[in-house]
Formats: structure tokens, C-alpha cells, sequence
């Protein structure tokens, strides 16, 4: 009886749908996973109040914040940190609240014992800010202030609160654009003149003269500039005094009583008070942050446009350069060089480059990209800004090609498979027309394989999106302030380093001096870096099929 | 390649030997040998094939009719191994010397293979693939010339409302009859059809042979094919072959009812082997 079932092949049929149901709800699980952590992250909670007893029973104070996590640890580890836990009680429920206000109280993250909160209340008025500095804040509302000034107090605080802080939002909006544009401009060209200083002094061809005759100049240039930069900083000055005008004063859990300036507020929600309509509008607004502004607080709270962009540019950048190359070496490889020994060697060389761990390329792109290629460049173009770096320094140009040597392989490989499947006959077709060996090639080889090549070029950005390790080394770093692409000539900026979405979530997980505040943000990214990878592969993956179906053929 | 040209080979009394002399003659071979590395695949074949008639050549299989066939546009020269000696003419022009531009050679000696082999393009971009090589890039040149070839190959009515789809579209009957029209496009002198029925079904086989007795009108015909009743329909000179050598070589009419060497009667009349 079991034997025929064997014989019959069901053991197999249910051994392979097993393999393929587990590979499936791994992969669900993990989406899952991360979606709904990243997800919930942006989602606003209720702020709940509690009185929390100590030890000695004597004291109590007030909690306020968000619960964060609920576990339940042994009795004995809890014990040994030093909290008593009745002799009987084996497990223990604890809370994790985030209770904001680090400039008050040290930390923002704190564990409870579940039997020690009572009382728990969710009040109305209770506030929760997202402030710049300091991370959140958690208390209650008291007043308004404008010019030091009560301006609204009580409930009436709350509706001129939005209005204010919009107010104040405006204001740091022209600070930013002051600081980062404004001024940058004329630090730059400032920077643009001491390279130019440097250049005449290392010009050997000028005549004493002309050389003082440009110093001169140059000097005036730059003393037109500080000109220029005093007037703004006076500027900046005014507005940033205007910012500090509305201030608003809260009482925080503890009884005490703080100012706050709306300068330092980004955003305020009164949770309790919220319905689902308006969570909903806070939370695409707390999405749209994310996804669009620079990180703030060591990266731990802000958004994460530039490690998108920097992903999304270098990517780019590396599909550009492993494309053409990859499949011109798979052309030769498979069209031109004679099938002997040497190929042979070649094509192993070559599928074995795919296994060579990333870091190894790593090490090759920063000894030979950076400071070989990039360390030249600088001596021949930018010999005026030594010994201060150009290109011989980390920088998106280099982690590209990194990555770009990173995934030839695979360009290779696929596209040297797409070359063998087209039937001969369609070759012979071709040359049997009068069509020369480069001609059939080009007009009829390479056409009907670029679905192949397509394919190599997915694998081969799948892989470059999610790489980290490599790029450590080679222009990926923590916090970049300028994008590669702005609006100051050449505009796209190739040297400079960049902020990746993989390196983000490192750092933000396992180096942020903040661990807690940056665990949800670690899913958010990675939910985002899921989703980019998703993104540019279905475009591939468009693309490659509209080119099937226009080169369909029997050999598909 | 070594090229040598056997004087006395167009002699030798033995040689099956067709004197054409009413016929003019479109392509001459002389002492062909030819090597796949150590093994001989074809043994010393001359023959003439006459310009404007249909010649067939039959055969079993691995007599090496295609690769005789493939001589006539060195389509063999993509086989790494393959060595050809003797001497193969063209308007009186040695087609294996040296300096004959390969690509030339074939625009003027078209081909069409045992499977249709179209390119994954449109009906018009297939027709129109062997002028673009040649340089036309005049869109009234190119749609008259597609539009004549496509009626010579009489596919014209089937598709010439749908001139830009894919050729793979079609069905395996038309893409044969594209086919021959994408060879007919470049205005070749010979046509060499290897096999091209054996892939249709007998209504399309049909069309494809009813096709090849018109073509003939304007271009000499040399095909290979497994169907003697289809090399006695359309051909009007047949070769038989047997292992690498030219056994009959004669009017279809004569080689079919009254062959003169028994290996050719065995053949025609089933008993071989």
C-alpha cells in the first residue's frame, strides 16, 4: 500500500508543494512584517495617563506618553535589575512608553511594570509635539504666548495653536532657504575664489604683475561677497528673531511648567482629541514628511529624501554604465571570440566575479576608483583645491561603478544566454539576405535579445539596490546635506557623496545614539527600500515584456 | 579554404554528365569536394544548373543535397570545420575566390530554409529587411517593392491589410510564401529552396509549389526536397544523390520513368535500402 504511494509520485507532489507553500509564507510574512510595522509607525496613538507607584510604595508620580510595547519578561531578570516583584510572581507585564521630553527628564523611552500603573486615562487635552530639537514633547497645553505676552489661554489656546505654528512653519521655511541656498550660493562662490587664488598662484606662465593685478581682483570679488553675505546674515538675523516671537507654555506631567517656542515645533497633535479623519490626514502628512524631508536628530526623526535619492541616482547611474558594457562583453564572448580554451577560462572568470563577496568589491572600488582613478583625476583637473579632494574621495560617480562592476556579471551571463537562444535559423535568414556578420548582429541579434539583456539588467539592479556593504567604502554616508542633483552648475554632482536607503537603516538601527526612537523608522525604510526595489524592477519588468511582445518569436 | 580547380574533371566519362546545350547556363560546378572536418560530405560533383527552370535534387537523407545546395551561397562558410575544394562558377566567376564579396554574392544567390524563419519584425520591416542592408531608405521604393514581392509570392491578398504585425502572426504557410518574398525583394538571380514544403501542410505545400512554377519565369530555381512527387511537379531537371555523390543527373521526365542507373530506380520506386 505504501509502496504503490510512493510509486504513485504523491510523496513528491506534496514534498515540492510544501517547499514552495513555505518559500511563500516566508516571503508574505516578511512584506507583512515590514509593512505593517513601517507602516504603523506614521500612525498617531492615543496618549494615555497613568500613576505609576514605586517601590517603596510611598511615592507616585504621573506617566504621559505613548506605549510603545507590551512584553512579558521573567520575574528574575526584572528582579535583578533591581526592581522587587512579589516572591510568587513568576512573569511580568511591562510597558514601554515613550515619554518625550528628553530635555526635561534624560530619556525619552522608559519601561513600567504593568502592576505598578494604575489609573489609566486618556485626557483630552493632552499634547503631543514633534519639535526639532529634543524629540517629542508630552504635557498639556496652557497658553500662547506672542512676544512673551499670553496672547489665548485654556481651550482657546488650542485654536489659535495650528494658526500660529503655521505662521512660524512659513517663517523657518525662508530660515531654511536663507541658510541652505542663499548663503550657501555665497559660500560657494567664495570657495569658487579661493580655488581661483590658488590657481594664479600655481599658474607658472603670469608675470608678477598680473598675477598681483589678479589677486587684487580677486580680493575685491571677495570683499564685494562678505559684503553680500553681511546683509543676508542681517536678514536671516530679522527673520529668525520674528520666528522666535510666538512661544507657547505647557505643563508637563511632573507639575512643571515650560516655554516652548514654536520655532522649535514641527508639528502638534492633540491625540486624544483626534477623530479617525483627522488621524488619517495627520498620518499621510506624517508619510509625506518621511518620504520628502532631510532627516533631523541624527537621523532619527525627520524624513529620508536624500538616502531615496541617493538609491534611486545611483542605481540609475549604475544601470547606465553596466548595460552597455555587459552586453558588448557578452556580444564578443558569444559572437566573435573563437570557443576555445581562453573563452572558456574568460566565462568562468566571469561567473565566479558573481560570487566574489561585495565588500572585496568594495575594497577594489576605494583602492582603484577612489584613490587610483579618482586621486588622478583631482591631480590633473582640480590641482587648485588640493589637498583637499575632488573626485579622490568616496562619492556617488564611484559607489556606481562599484556596484556597476558589482552586477556586470550578471548582465553578462543573462545576455549571453538570450544570444544563444535565438535559433540559428534566424541568423542564417539574415545572412542568406546579403547581410553581413555585424549587420545580422545589430539588426536582428541584438533586437530580439534585448529581452535577455533586460532580464540581466533587473537581476543586476535588485542586487545593486540592496547592497550595503560595498559602499560603506566607497561614497555612502550617514548624513549627506546636499543632494548629487541641484540647481548649481553642472547640476548633477557625481563626486559627491551620497545617502543610501541600506546604509540608512544600519545606521539608524544599530549606530543612532537613540536606539528606540529609531527602531520604527528602521522598518518605515526598509518598507521604503522593499518598495523602491519593487518599483524599478516592475518598470523593468514593463519594459521587458512590451519588447517580447514586439520580438516575439518561436524561440520564446 | 583551398580552391583547386580540377581541369580534367568535367571530362571523366563516368561522371553522370546533363549536357545542357539548349539551356543557358546560371551556375557551374567542377570537381566540388567538400570536408566536415576528416569526413567527405560531398565527392567530387560538377554539374550545371540551367538559368530560368526549376532543378531538384533527391535523395535520402545525409546524401548531402542541402550541403551541395549551401555551396552555392557559401552558406557552409559558417560551419568552422568545412573544407571545400573545386570550383563552383557564377556568371563565369569563381564564387570561392578570395576576393568575392560573401554578403554580395548571396543578394544575387537568395535562399529560403526547411523552416520559415522569419524575423520577429513586421511583415513589412521582413520584406523590406534585404533593401534597407542595400541602403534604400525611400519609403515609395520600399512599399512598391514590398507590395510586387508580396503578390509574386502571392501572399499579397492575405496580408496586406495587416502589413505591420508580426510576421509571427502568420500561419507556418504564409511565413514560407514571406519568406520567399523577403528573397525575392533583393532581386536575386538563383534561389536556392532548401526543403521548403517540409515543414506545410499539403494545402500550403500546394501554394508554395504552384509559387515556385511561376517564379521560374524570371529566376533560376535549384531545390531539395524529400517528396519526389514534388520534384517531379515543379522540377524540369532532377539530381540524384547518394552519399556525397552525384549519381543521375537528368531531364525530371527521363530520371522518373526511365532512369538509367539502377541505384536511381531503387530510389524512385521505394526499394532503397
Amino acid at each position: 500500500m505504501i509502496r504503490k504511494w510512493f510509486k504513485s509520485g504523491d510523496p513528491w507532489i506534496w514534498l515540492i508543494g510544501g517547499a514552495v507553500t513555505i518559500s511563500v509564507i516566508m516571503v508574505i510574512g516578511l512584506l507583512l512584517m515590514i509593512g505593517v510595522r513601517g507602516l504603523g509607525h506614521f500612525w498617531q496613538p492615543p496618549i494615555v495617563e497613568a500613576t505609576f507607584t514605586s517601590d517603596s510604595a510611598d511615592e507616585q508620580r504621573n506617566v504621559l506618553g505613548t506605549i510603545r510595547s507590551l512584553e512579558t519578561v521573567s520575574a528574575q531578570s526584572v528582579r535583578e535589575s533591581g526592581v522587587s516583584v512579589p516572591p510568587a510572581q513568576n512573569f511580568v507585564d511591562r510597558y514601554l512608553f515613550k515619554l518625550g521630553n528628553r530635555d526635561l527628564t534624560g530619556q525619552d523611552f522608559e519601561w513600567f511594570i504593568a502592576d505598578r500603573l494604575s489609573d489609566f486615562r486618556y485626557p483630552l487635552d493632552a499634547i503631543q509635539l514633534q519639535r526639532r530639537e529634543w524629540g517629542d514633547f508630552f504635557g498639556y497645553l496652557e497658553a500662547i504666548l506672542e512676544d512673551g505676552e499670553v496672547v489665548a489661554e485654556g481651550e482657546a489656546a488650542f485654536d489659535v495653536l495650528a494658526e500660529r505654528l503655521a505662521r512660524t512653519s512659513e517663517i523657518m521655511r525662508q530660515i531654511n532657504h536663507i541658510e541652505r541656498y542663499e548663503i550657501g550660493d555665497i559660500n560657494k562662490k567664495i570657495e569658487a575664489q579661493r580655488l581661483e587664488r590658488r590657481r594664479v598662484e600655481l599658474a607658472n606662465n603670469l608675470a608678477p604683475e598680473e598675477k598681483s593685478r589678479r589677486f587684487a581682483e580677486i580680493e575685491s570679488n571677495v570683499a564685494q561677497l562678505n559684503a553680500e553675505y553681511d546683509v543676508l546674515f542681517t536678514e536671516l538675523r530679522a527673520v529668525r528673531d520674528r520666528s522666535l516671537r510666538d512661544a507657547l507654555v505647557a505643563r508637563t506631567p511632573d507639575g512643571r511648567t515650560v516655554t516652548i517656542p514654536f520655532a522649535n515645533v514641527v508639528r502638534a497633535t492633540r491625540a486624544n482629541a483626534m477623530d479617525t479623519g483627522e488621524k488619517l490626514v495627520e498620518y499621510g502628512a506624517r508619510f509625506w514628511e518621511f518620504l520628502s524631508e532631510y532627516p533631523r536628530e541624527a537621523n532619527t526623526e525627520g524624513g529620508i529624501l536624500p538616502a531615496i535619492f541617493g538609491t534611486v541616482m545611483m542605481v540609475m547611474i549604475m544601470s547606465i554604465v553596466v548595460t552597455p558594457f555587459g552586453v558588448l562583453a557578452a556580444i564578443y564572448l558569444r559572437e566573435y571570440a573563437s570557443q576555445g580554451p581562453i573563452t572558456r577560462m574568460v566565462r568562468i572568470s566571469v561567473n565566479n566575479l558573481a560570487g566574489v563577496p561585495s565588500i572585496v568589491f568594495g575594497v577594489f572600488g576605494l583602492g582603484f576608483f577612489v584613490y587610483f582613478l579618482g586621486g588622478n583625476i583631482d591631480r590633473w583637473f582640480y590641482p587648485e583645491a588640493l589637498p583637499a579632494p575632488t573626485f579622490g574621495s568616496p562619492g556617488l560617480i564611484w559607489a556606481s561603478l562599484t556596484l556597476a562592476l558589482l552586477t556586470l556579471p550578471v548582465v553578462i551571463v543573462s545576455t549571453e544566454e538570450g544570444l544563444t537562444r535565438i535559433p540559428k535559423a534566424m541568423r542564417e535568414g539574415s545572412l542568406a539576405l546579403g547581410a553581413t556578420k555585424s549587420e545580422t548582429l545589430w539588426k536582428v541579434i541584438v533586437p530580439v535579445s534585448t529581452p535577455a539583456m533586460m532580464t540581466g539588467l533587473i537581476l543586476a539592479v535588485a542586487r545593486a539596490a540592496g547592497e550595503v556593504a560595498p559602499l560603506m567604502l566607497v561614497g555612502v554616508v550617514k548624513l549627506a546635506p546636499n543632494l548629487p542633483v541641484d540647481g548649481e552648475f553642472p547640476f548633477v554632482h557625481l563626486e559627491r557623496r551620497i545617502m543610501h536607503l541600506g546604509f540608512h537603516i544600519y545606521d539608524v538601527g544599530f549606530q543612532s545614539p537613540n536606539v528606540e526612537a529609531g527602531r520604527p523608522l528602521v522598518y518605515a525604510t526598509a518598507l521604503i527600500l522593499v518598495l523602491l526595489i519593487l518599483l524599478l524592477n516592475l518598470t523593468a519588468i514593463a519594459i521587458r515584456n512590451r519588447l517580447r511582445e514586439r520580438y516575439k518569436s518561436d524561440s520564446d | 579554404m583551398v580552391t583547386t580547380i580540377n581541369q580534367n574533371a568535367g571530362l571523366d566519362a563516368n561522371r553522370p554528365h546533363l549536357k545542357l546545350d539548349h539551356e543557358s547556363i546560371a551556375l557551374e560546378a567542377t570537381g566540388l569536394n567538400l570536408y566536415y572536418g576528416e569526413t567527405q560530405a560531398l565527392k567530387d560533383i560538377s554539374m550545371q544548373i540551367a538559368s530560368e527552370r526549376v532543378t531538384a535534387f533527391i535523395g535520402p537523407s545525409g546524401c548531402g543535397k542541402s550541403t551541395l545546395l549551401r555551396c552555392f551561397n557559401r552558406m557552409n562558410d559558417l560551419v568552422d570545420t568545412c573544407r571545400i575544394e573545386g570550383c563552383i562558377e557564377i556568371d563565369g566567376e569563381d564564387i570561392y575566390h578570395p576576393s568575392v564579396d560573401v554578403p554580395e554574392l548571396r543578394r544575387k544567390v537568395g535562399m529560403v530554409f526547411q523552416k520559415p524563419n522569419p524575423f520577429p519584425k513586421s511583415i513589412y520591416d521582413n520584406i523590406a529587411y534585404g533593401l534597407r542592408l542595400q541602403g534604400v531608405k525611400s519609403k515609395r521604393t520600399l512599399d512598391e517593392v514590398v507590395e510586387r514581392s508580396l503578390k509574386k509570392a502571392a501572399l499579397w491578398d492575405e496580408v496586406k491589410d495587416r502589413l505591420d504585425d508580426n510576421a509571427f502572426g502568420l500561419s507556418g504557410g504564409q511565413q514560407q510564401r514571406l519568406v520567399i518574398a523577403r528573397a525575392i525583394a533583393i532581386e536575386p538571380e538563383i534561389i536556392l529552396l532548401d526543403e521548403p514544403c517540409s515543414a506545410l501542410d499539403p494545402i500550403s505545400t500546394a501554394k508554395v509549389e504552384e509559387l515556385i512554377i511561376d517564379l521560374k519565369e524570371s529566376y533560376t530555381i535549384v531545390i531539395v526536397t524529400h517528396n519526389m512527387q514534388q520534384a517531379a511537379r515543379v522540377s524540369d531537371f532532377t539530381a540524384y544523390m547518394y552519399l556525397g555523390e552525384l549519381i543521375e543527373y537528368d531531364d525530371t521526365a527521363k530520371l522518373f520513368t526511365n532512369p538509367s542507373k539502377k541505384a536511381t530506380e531503387d530510389y524512385i520506386t521505394g526499394r532503397y535500402g
